[in-house]
């Protein structure tokens, strides 16, 4: 259990450096923008709320900063960010907590579809080195190179203004209620669709390239050698011997880009006016809302940490010298 | 040529026996020989080179307005205008310089600092090691482009420069990370043993013997990097965070976006700014497989195209990596 009580150290650390940066950004700007916006919620705002800003963001001269350190962990366990100012009087807390299931169903749908289609993909192209398959990597190179939003412009363009196929903005039609039934659940997937596969195209290039690179390498390994010279189906050769050992880089670099992909479907969703916590960041910064901006990046980044720890699991599930005692 | 032997011997060297046996004659330049980084390069000289000149080539002014109001492309303005009336090539091109700058800034603050940080954790070993590493770690799975926005969007002001230095603070890590494991591999061989046994001081062991060892691993770094940082820039100014007179090929798309170009049909506006970006982006891309087929020979021959594979008589199969006969003089 020595690899999981690493790791559980390493992801406390993590978050407990995320909780600090995000204490310690605004308190290094030059200037108070805060300032100048609690001013100008003045006497819409009350007391309480105004004090727990102040804590946010370091405004109390009075304390020193160990103290504020310490007052902000408090109003973290309390679950408290702040009142956001764009959609004044919500907490942030509120906000978040209604935006991001909808960027974790498309973010985690997406990406699954794009790990496994891509694994897939250069696992194929991979054994089947020096045929017409290896054509398939100058076009996933091209298409890694894009950014995410051009992408998704293209989209828009082509399939919601050209084809009129989907909707361009939106996650589900307003005219309906949200609410569990069967019309509203086709409603969100078919507003999902572009967005998802946007989201997939773009993705899909990493994935392909970096199982195919550990395919070529482990396929010249002795074991599958042995395996191929007993005359093992082929099959077996490559799911059981091959694909086995090749995937396990590719689980954790799926952890180590995580932070990269959700990165790039934020900006998806701004640009799809998803109503995920990529477009309330997008909203936020436009209209300068410090607090609903450091409670985004505050829950993106615990959300990515949560998600490396399942992929940690995965990766101990699939690799047997992690679970070794000793 | 300081050839990184590092990395494992091929398993079968296969000299194909339809390749015409060369002389002996030592390999200069092998890396410039990759048809790939040839290809890369050219297109990033290219850029680098509209960067330099551009706002003295640029047929109009980037601000310019005109009352050719969103006009699609025409001999005049071959890019089109947009719905100010002013014209988009002149915009990406002197856009370009902003892109460029950003990116080397970047890319040389998180190299360095990438340099210093792997080298040294490999180096020391113990516990500075674990310091330094689980700081790497630590950023490279915070999600750096919510980070970036965040903190250029505290600014005051989010110029090329700082936007730059932005990027380099966040995007080090992935470069340490490489590096460390590296150095770790490095510090423990003869050569590094010799010299250490000579008295050498700490310091020169690290830039003598260690470092030029690593120059292809910190180039590699380093165009990841620069790709990154363009990435990150153009997507900052797109979702408007820089200033907008700051002319680079996001602030484009920016005006698009917020100008609905996309329900106006008026493609020209938004689709050269994302090609060029493409194409930046894979000229980067190409030129770092360029540098991986170079560090390591097992990638060489999975460059080659199926037909040239089967013009040199190899045929790929299980357990058998054919290795170019480029890299077999180059050992000698």
């Amino acid at each position: 259990m020595k690899f999981f009580a690493r790791r559980i150290a390493f992801y406390a650390l993590t978050a407990w450096a995320a909780v600090t940066i995000n204490f310690l950004i605004p308190r290094m700007m030059p200037g108070d923008p805060v300032i100048a916006l609690i001013g100008r919620m003045q006497g819409r705002i009350d007391s309480n709320a105004a004090n727990s800003i102040r804590i946010l963001f370091g405004l109390d001269k009075d304390m020193n900063i160990w103290q504020q350190y310490v007052e902000y962990w408090k109003l973290l366990f309390q679950g408290d960010l702040g009142l956001s100012f764009t959609f004044f009087p919500t907490p942030v807390i509120d906000i978040v907590r209604q935006t991001l299931p909808w960027t974790i169903g498309l973010v985690g749908v997406s990406t699954i579809i794009a790990f496994t289609i891509g694994t897939l993909l250069g696992m194929g192209i991979g054994w089947r080195r020096g045929t017409w398959a290896d054509g398939l990597l100058p076009v996933t190179t091209f298409f890694s190179a894009v950014p995410y939003f051009w992408l998704g412009l293209i989209a828009i363009a082509v399939f919601a203004v050209w084809l009129g196929w989907f909707p361009s903005s939106g996650s589900y039609d307003r005219g309906l209620v949200p609410e569990f039934s069967w019309e509203f659940i086709r409603s969100v997937i078919y507003y999902g669709t572009l967005p998802a596969l946007t989201v997939i195209l773009s993705s899909i290039a990493g994935w392909i390239l970096g199982m195919r690179n550990m395919m070529v390498t482990v396929s010249s390994e002795d074991y599958v050698t042995v395996a191929q010279a007993k005359g093992l189906k082929e099959r077996t050769v490559v799911f059981g011997y091959a694909a086995r050992n090749a995937i396990l880089p590719q689980v954790s670099s799926f952890a180590l880009s995580l932070g990269f992909i959700v990165g790039g479907t934020l900006i998806m969703e701004m640009v799809f006016s998803y109503q995920g916590i990529g477009f309330t960041l997008f909203q936020a910064v436009s209209s300068q809302d410090y607090p609903l901006m450091q409670g985004c990046f505050l829950v993106i980044t615990l959300s990515v940490l949560g998600a490396n720890i399942i992929a940690d699991f995965v990766y101990a599930a699939l690799d047997p010298r992690t679970r070794q005692e000793g | 040529m300081a050839t990184d032997t590092t990395l494992e011997t091929p398993a079968a060297e296969v000299v194909s026996s339809t390749a015409p046996k060369k002389k002996n004659k030592p390999q200069k330049f092998l890396f410039l020989r990759n048809s790939k980084a040839m290809t890369g390069l050219g297109i990033l000289a290219f850029f680098a080179i509209l960067a330099i000149i551009g706002p003295w080539i640029a047929p109009y002014g980037a601000g310019d307005v005109s009352k050719d109001l969103l006009q699609a492309p025409s001999s005049t303005h071959w890019f089109g205008t947009d719905h100010l009336g002013r014209d988009i090539l002149s915009q990406i091109i002197v856009g370009t310089r902003g892109v460029m700058v950003v990116g080397f800034i970047a890319g040389i603050g998180a190299t360095i600092v990438g340099v210093v940080v792997g080298v040294t954790a490999g180096f020391i070993g113990g516990i500075g090691d674990e310091t330094l590493s689980a700081l790497s770690n630590v950023f490279l799975v915070i999600p750096q482009l919510p980070l970036i926005i965040i903190i250029a969007g505290q600014l005051p002001t989010a110029g090329g420069v700082t936007v730059a230095l932005v990027i380099a603070a966040t995007g080090w890590a992935w470069g340490a990370r490489v590096l460390r494991a590296q150095t770790l591999s490095l510090r423990r061989r003869d050569f590094v043993e010799a010299a250490r046994a000579n008295g050498e001081r700490s310091w020169r062991l690290i830039l003598v013997e260690v470092l030029p060892n690593l120059t292809a691993i910190i180039a590699a770094g380093f165009v990841g990097t620069v790709t990154f940082a363009v990435l990150s820039q153009v997507t900052l100014s797109f979702i408007g965070i820089t200033p907008v007179s700051d002319w680079n090929w996001g602030t484009i798309l920016f005006w698009a976006q917020n100008n609905l170009a996309l329900q106006r049909g008026a493609w020209w506006w938004f689709v050269p700014a994302g090609l060029c970006i493409a194409l930046l982006g894979m000229a980067l891309t190409l030129i770092n497989f360029g540098i991986d087929e170079f560090v390591n020979p097992r990638l060489r021959s999975t460059g080659l195209h199926a037909r040239s594979l089967r013009r040199r008589g190899i045929r790929p199969r299980i357990g058998f990596t054919p290795v170019v006969y480029e890299a077999k003089e180059d050992r000698t």
